[in-house]
């Protein structure tokens, strides 16, 4: 959007004389205040509750091309100079603010990896940390949530608040374990979930464009829906034949030839189902069509400004029906990346929030493709850091840290990200008057 | 134009006037039964109706697809089909009999006072669904989307169970004192909200939903150590039960399971109504909800209203969470104690409107479905889930009042038809972003 919008910020000419406006100078601590707590709590954890032994890092699996070394850290000397880092971060954050000046991404970005490393060190002292396999994990449990924030992304910029992500999930995932154990073709299962998560989502469409329903209360309504028709089904239908109707197998894994050879990211990012890979694409086609084709410029200005919309001959109402049916299609290969791509079956109410938790990553992600993609790992990786954590045996009790991404995430939106702003008309019916 | 030609005038339009004005009169004046009659089909209370029927015939359409009993008459369908109407009509009278038997009125019983048992089943299924649907409308009247039910229940719960087991109290005494620190537990996690909503701009959805987690392994953790909310002598995460002095009494005698608890929320439901409708904090509640620009201009704090708001909702589901562990099971409670009310809470909002005696309906309409759902599932083997399919779609046709007019081919609304839009867009429970 950023492109966008300097292109249309910059005027070709230029007036001669210069005119000097009144800037008003604002300051904000937000971000310094939450680096702060991070920092501090860096202290006292690495510092003052440090503890002695060695961590050490795998870097690489067996088939790389190239063996990286185990690497190994001291834990406590480790502790204190990450923790020190992290103070002089905050320190210059504060410093930017209090010179008026926007704390940039980047700087967030490095303190929270450097945080990540000081406490993996920490939590993983006399055990060997598995990098790739932790990474590998989170890509895994990512996978829905980032098909799920694509939706939401999609939904919201063309005007639709979607909350019925995890419906979408949800169909996804029956529809495909049931069609792709009864036809024993798995990339049917892949096709019959988009049309699954289209179906929920035009409804979703329909009620809230035709009807003029609330969109949040069709949401809603739709999830209670979903998870209702899908457990009675499973009751009815699919639990007596399970053999049969529910066995729909994982999809094997691809390795791409050259690139699954590097380490650290040849596993993680190219030794993957065709879910994962079909992700990629997505996600970036998302983003360039948002952003540079003439339809992501129709979908945005639906959800912005669906008067000026209508007035240069955009058919609001008819483009809103379909992107948000689209965004439920890619929805729906989400729901199915938990039957085909990790379980091998269908169970009740098996997105377990992973939609709320997508609806999450749009927020955090500013209605952003690329950003949600990157909120929807952090929660990935979060969540498969306690189930590695609770196998090398971690300090702190393993419910604390299924907290962690969710307290993250809170500090994250009152600190950082603050008053976030939607696309403006997402929620609000458009009637031509 | 001479005055011969006047009475050809009569059906051709003449410039001057309007056309659509004229046929409005005319078409009120044949005769007053009619125009009764189309008020009457026009209705709100008709089309509630008509949306609970159809539902139901929604509900009886999946009971028939999925019956085994129905699949071994179609599979002759051709040779004799009235064996398989037969055997659709069967699963679906049965299951509608076992529905009605179970929530309202059970015939097989000898005496009234057996018969009616079924329908106090239904006001205690009712009970906790009402105070948290109260909270979730209060919150939707003032623009918040309240989705942290589960997390307000699940602290009150743990709060008011504390009291409830650990403390030697008077009778009566202990009570309440369970109770308003139960009311308080929730009002806090649910003021956080608020607080973080007002200061810092965060987004009630996200905070809610991430609380959520927060408070379930928050008391998964709570519930399986030692000392805290742990049963001593017990390694299961459970509580211990509580004491007889912290249990709500049954109000019709010890045959019924009706408590106390359901005073409190007929209590409860005046109470919101008052402060909705009486009180001048309900003013600017409903000011902010239907416009927070405007009733910032009219000089109301609305940073301070959106933390109020959020703890009274808090409060009212915390309501439903000390209902919970003090009347529902009182035997000590595990991490799934919210039994899924926070979020039926927000089901029962949208359907009672947001409004105080409407959620009240709607709760016991909920209530219901939830204590017949069970006896149907015992006696006809029909999955409870079926009743999440029909109370979703009653939402969803009540919501859509064109929709169910369609199916029913009723007229519109006598009010003229350009009003209609804005009117069903007004009265939607309020959610601005």
């Amino acid at each position: 959007m950023t492109t966008v919008s300097g292109n249309l910020a910059t005027p070709s000419s230029t007036p001669a004389s210069k005119i000097v406006l009144a800037t008003a100078v604002v300051k904000s601590w937000k971000s310094p205040i939450a680096l702060g707590i991070f920092a501090l709590v860096s202290i006292v954890l690495f510092g003052v509750f440090g503890r002695d032994g060695t961590s050490s890092f795998r870097l690489s699996s067996e088939t790389d091309f190239v063996q990286l070394p185990v690497l190994a850290l001291p834990t406590r000397a480790a502790g204190i100079v990450l923790s020190i880092l992290l103070v002089l971060l905050a320190a210059y954050a504060t410093w930017l603010a209090y010179r008026a000046r926007r704390v940039n991404l980047w700087l967030i970005v490095v303190f929270a990896l450097i945080f990540m490393v000081g406490f993996l060190s920490w939590a993983s002292a006399g055990h060997t940390m598995p990098v790739t396999g932790l990474l590998v994990g989170s890509v895994g449990l990512s996978v829905p949530l980032i098909f799920g924030a694509l939706g939401g992304v999609i939904s919201e910029r063309v005007g639709v608040v979607n909350v019925a992500i995890e419906g979408q999930l949800l169909a996804g995932a029956f529809v495909s374990a049931l069609v792709a154990s009864a036809t024993r073709q798995p990339f049917l299962g892949l096709a019959a979930a988009m049309v699954a998560g289209a179906l929920v989502s035009s409804v979703l469409a329909a009620f809230s464009i035709k009807y003029l329903v609330d969109q949040v209360i069709v949401g809603v309504v739709l999830n209670v829906l979903v998870t209702g028709l899908t457990n009675f089904l499973y009751s009815t239908v699919l639990s007596p034949a399970n053999e049969t109707l529910n066995n729909p197998g994982i999809l094997p894994r691809i390795p791409i030839p050259v690139l699954s050879g590097i380490p650290i990211i040849g596993p993680v990012l190219f030794r993957q189902t065709i879910i994962i890979y079909i992700m990629y694409v997505a996600v970036i086609a998302v983003w360039y069509g948002l952003f540079h084709t003439k339809w992501g410029l129709r979908l945005r200005s639906s959800g912005e400004h669906p008067q000026a919309a209508d007035t240069v001959g955009i058919n609001v109402n008819r483009t809103r029906f379909w992107n948000v049916s689209l965004a439920g299609a890619i929805a729906g290969l989400g729901g199915a990346y938990f039957t085909l791509g990790s379980i091998g079956g269908f169970s009740k109410e098996m997105t377990a929030g992973a939609g709320f938790i997508a609806l999450a990553a749009v927020i955090f992600g500013r209605w952003d493709p690329i950003k949600a993609t990157f909120a929807a790992l952090l929660f990935g990786f979060a969540t498969n850091l306690q189930s590695v954590l609770a196998i090398i045996g971690s300090p702190v009790p393993s419910e604390f840290m299924l907290m962690l991404p969710y307290i993250v995430t809170i500090v994250a939106v009152a600190g950082l990200v603050g008053q976030v702003r939607g696309p403006a008309a997402a929620g609000k019916p458009y009637v031509k008057s | 134009m001479s005055d011969s030609q006047i009475p050809t005038q009569g059906p051709v339009p003449t410039p001057g006037t309007v056309q659509g004005e004229q046929p409005a009169p005319a078409a009120e004046q044949p005769s007053r039964f009619s125009g009764v009659l189309r008020e009457i089909a026009s209705g709100n209370a008709l089309i509630s109706v008509l949306a609970v029927v159809l539902a139901l015939v929604a509900g009886a359409v999946l009971i028939a697809v999925t019956d085994p009993g129905v699949h071994a008459a179609s599979a002759y369908f051709f040779g004799r089909p009235l064996d398989t109407v037969n055997a659709v009509w069967t699963a679906v009278s049965g299951a509608y009999t076992a529905l009605f038997q179970g929530s309202i009125y059970n015939f097989g019983r000898p005496t009234f006072a057996a018969g009616i048992k079924p329908f106090t089943e239904t006001l205690t299924f009712a009970t906790p669904l009402i105070a948290a649907g109260l909270g979730v409308a209060l919150a939707f009247r003032v623009g918040l989307f309240n989705i942290g039910g589960r997390g307000q229940m699940l602290i009150a719960a743990a709060a008011a169970g504390w009291v409830g087991f650990s403390f030697d109290l008077p009778w009566g005494v202990h009570l309440i004192v369970a109770l308003v620190v139960g009311i308080v537990g929730g009002a806090l996690w649910g003021g956080i909200v608020g607080l973080l909503k007002a200061r810092t701009g965060a987004h009630e959805v996200i905070v809610t939903i991430m609380l959520n987690y927060v408070a379930f392994y928050l008391l998964a953790y709570m519930l399986r150590t030692p000392g805290l909310l742990q049963a001593p002598g017990s390694s299961n995460p459970k509580s211990p039960a509580m004491k007889p002095t912290a249990v709500f009494p049954h109000i019709l005698g010890p045959s019924y399971n009706l408590t106390l608890g359901f005073i409190l929320v007929i209590i409860a439901t005046i109470w919101v109504w008052y402060l909705l409708s009486r009180s001048s904090l309900g003013f600017k509640f409903r000011a902010i909800g239907e416009n927070p620009h405007a009733a910032l201009t009219a000089g109301i704090n609305v940073k301070n209203m959106y933390v109020y708001a959020m703890l009274i909702s808090g409060a009212l589901v915390g309501l439903a969470g000390a209902n919970q562990v003090q009347a529902s099971i009182t035997s000590g409670f595990g991490s799934g104690i919210d039994a899924g009310i926070g979020f039926d809470a927000i089901t029962v909002a949208l359907l009672g409107r947001s409004r105080p005696w409407g959620v009240f309906v709607a709760g016991i309409l909920f209530g219901a479905f939830k204590a017949g759902g069970f006896t149907m599932q015992a006696s006809q083997n029909v999955p409870i889930d079926i009743v999440l399919v029909v109370q979703s779609l009653i939402v969803l046709f009540i919501a859509a009042p064109p929709l169910v007019r369609a199916v029913f081919r009723l007229p519109a609304p006598t009010v003229t038809p350009r009003v209609a839009p804005a009117k069903i867009s007004g009265k939607k429970a309020v959610v601005t972003k």
